[in-house]
């Protein structure tokens, strides 16, 4: 207050001010107008569109949104749909491996990027480039580098092994573990970066005293630095998962969810049902279990990470 | 005694190194073999491919294969190459990424220097819209895009990209802004600078950092994006990214593996250079939505 009073009467004097009522009320209100347009888009696009979908999922729509009632319907013929269940179940393997072998590929190369490297930044942008590519890119180059009769096998054949087989690719069982190969090698440079930082920030003089205590260097990392890194775990976790719950574009550049639909993620089977094949409303229910399954993963992310912004 | 020991240590550090060096050697390889295989393979002419293998360079340089896939290739019934497809990728994503980091911008802003009550909920409504699964609104956005007139337009993917990017854009610039003292908000107000004004002539010039993270980061979203493109767009209005795809996809004739690498890297090379260019910021647009706080 006395700051106002002490600058209105000094300020004014070295910068004429123009002030008029109306003037200062439209810059009260400014703020919330510049926010406004955003705020009514979400509320609409996001939040408005959910509670759309939710509608379309139960009704009996098909080609057209048809807005009758029709309860859980889509949801029951949704989960006596052999290929949602296949697809549920290649999220569980594919989120799986992908978020655990990204994990420790992240941490390891962190640990090792850690050791006071030369030419550290050239190695790190080499490990992260991938991530500046399209998946539809990154699924192009491993079909062909997996490619069953020119890639790897062909590769291993001119080695001279050449009982070697490797065709994952047209392998039902195995399809969805070339989308992992792909997925890891576009995401595990992230991961690293993740660590990398969360390394830098662990505070020296810990690490000395227990090397003073006579620690031995792996010791250190498994009782200290590892623990400590325990939320750059949980938010790594939290973005892998997400990625792994929205996969879409790298299984159809890679697999297009074959041999048949044996690769078929979530997000592939509610594209191929609500734009290819005519059924809104199943379209529409397995996207709300999509929304569900993340929702699963990030409120207890988004709730903690809430606690710790309220004690920090 | 105690020397031995100090030599055995150093000798032992020594092999240490050598190892860690060569493992990461060898990762490199790794992340950068897709790309040389692509590369060599995009060079090569057809029976060289089918001779050789994976890792075998092309005999000549030949540019046969890069030609088609920009100018010839089909991507399904069409066939006029990714050069079309280029250009209106070129087309909705430039608008995309201006107006959404403009939006971010004065979000952002708003939400740090001007709290307001409630402002702190708009912020974390606004958040849960980098969160969801995008397949929730695809079918309202569909019959939206189709009801206003702008489905298959570059108007229409500019709004999908703009509507759905701001969460993100907001997200950077507020916790940018966090980290500005409100001290010289503050004096800024006592001498009667508006909001505008405030905003212009203190914190824009202020933003560059943040800004290029912005565009990085949007473009990089924007140009990769396969989701919006395959459903909100057809024919001749596609984006790259659902070009490429077709065009690998295209099942007549001999399949001509060359062609899918060239055009592959012309779909990447946009992203691939403003990552050679500005990898540092790449890296902070990142990390900025992963390790806030």
């Amino acid at each position: 207050m006395n700051a106002t009073v002490l600058s209105s009467t000094t300020a004014p004097a070295a910068r004429p001010v123009r002030r008029c009522r109306w003037c200062d009320t439209l810059d009260a209100w400014l703020p919330k107008l510049v926010v406004a347009p955003t705020f009514v888009c979400s509320l609409v696009f996001v939040y408005g569109y959910i509670l759309w979908t939710a509608v379309l999922s139960l009704t009996p729509s098909r080609l057209l949104p048809n807005y009758e009632f029709a309860g859980l319907v889509q949801y029951e013929a949704l989960f006596d749909n052999e290929r949602w269940w296949q697809a549920l179940s290649n999220l569980a393997v594919f989120g799986g491996g992908f978020i655990v072998i990204c994990l420790a590929v992240g941490l390891l190369l962190a640990v090792l990027l850690d050791q006071k490297i030369r030419a550290e930044g050239f190695i790190r942008s080499i490990y992260l480039y991938p991530m500046a590519l399209s998946f539809i890119v990154t699924g192009t180059a491993w079909k062909w580098i997996l490619n069953p009769e020119f890639g790897i096998e062909k590769l291993v054949h001119d080695w001279g092994f050449t009982s070697f087989t490797f065709d994952w690719l047209i392998d039902p069982e195995w399809s969805i573990y070339t989308v992992i190969v792909a997925a890891v090698w576009q995401s595990s440079g992230f991961v690293m970066a993740l660590f990398l930082a969360g390394l830098r920030g662990i505070d020296d003089s810990i690490i000395k005293a227990a090397q003073v205590d006579g620690a031995s260097m792996p010791t250190i990392y498994r009782r200290i630095i590892i623990p400590s890194l325990r939320p750059v775990f949980f938010s790594s976790f939290m973005i892998l998962a997400h990625i792994a719950v929205k996969s879409f574009d790298l299984v159809m550049a890679l697999t297009n969810g074959g041999p048949g639909f044996s690769s078929d993620l979530p997000a592939t089977f509610m594209y191929s049902f609500a734009f290819t094949r005519n059924q809104i409303g199943l379209g529409a229910a397995s996207a709300m279990m999509m929304l569900m399954i993340v929702v699963a993963v990030v409120v207890p992310f988004m709730y903690s990470e809430m606690r710790r912004s309220r004690h920090g | 005694m105690a020397d031995m020991s100090v030599a055995h240590t150093a000798g032992a550090s020594k092999l240490g190194r050598f190892i860690i060096y060569g493992l990461l050697a060898l990762v490199c390889l790794y992340y950068l073999m897709p790309l040389f295989v692509m590369l060599s393979t995009s060079l090569k002419s057809l029976d060289e491919i089918r001779a050789g293998n994976l890792l075998s360079l092309p005999g000549e340089f030949r540019t046969d294969a890069w030609v088609k896939a920009w100018d010839s290739a089909c991507t399904g019934v069409q066939c006029g190459g990714l050069k079309g497809f280029f250009w209106n990728s070129v087309s909705f994503v430039v608008p995309a990424v201006v107006i959404s980091t403009m939006i971010g911008a004065f979000n952002g802003y708003a939400l740090t220097m001007y709290r307001f009550r409630g402002s702190d909920l708009v912020f974390g409504m606004l958040m849960i819209g980098c969160f969801i699964p995008f397949q929730v609104v695809l079918l309202p956005m569909a019959q939206t895009l189709g009801a206003l007139g702008i489905a298959n337009s570059t108007l229409g993917l500019v709004f999908v990209h703009v509507v759905y990017g701001a969460a993100f854009t907001t997200l950077f610039f507020r916790n940018y802004y966090v980290t500005i003292p409100d001290e010289l908000v503050k004096a800024a107000k006592i001498d009667g600078a508006g909001f505008l004004r405030i905003f212009f002539s203190i914190i824009l010039p202020l933003s560059v950092p943040i800004i290029v993270v912005s565009v990085i980061w949007q473009f990089t979203q924007v140009w990769n994006d396969f989701l919006f493109g395959v459903v909100f767009s057809s024919g001749d209005r596609q984006p790259i990214t659902v070009a490429l795809n077709n065009l690998v996809n295209t099942s007549t004739g001999v399949k001509e593996y060359n062609v899918d690498m060239a055009a592959a890297i012309i779909a990447a090379l946009p992203t691939l250079l403003v990552y050679i260019v500005a990898g540092k910021y790449f890296v902070r647009g990142l990390t900025a939505g992963a390790v806030k706080g």
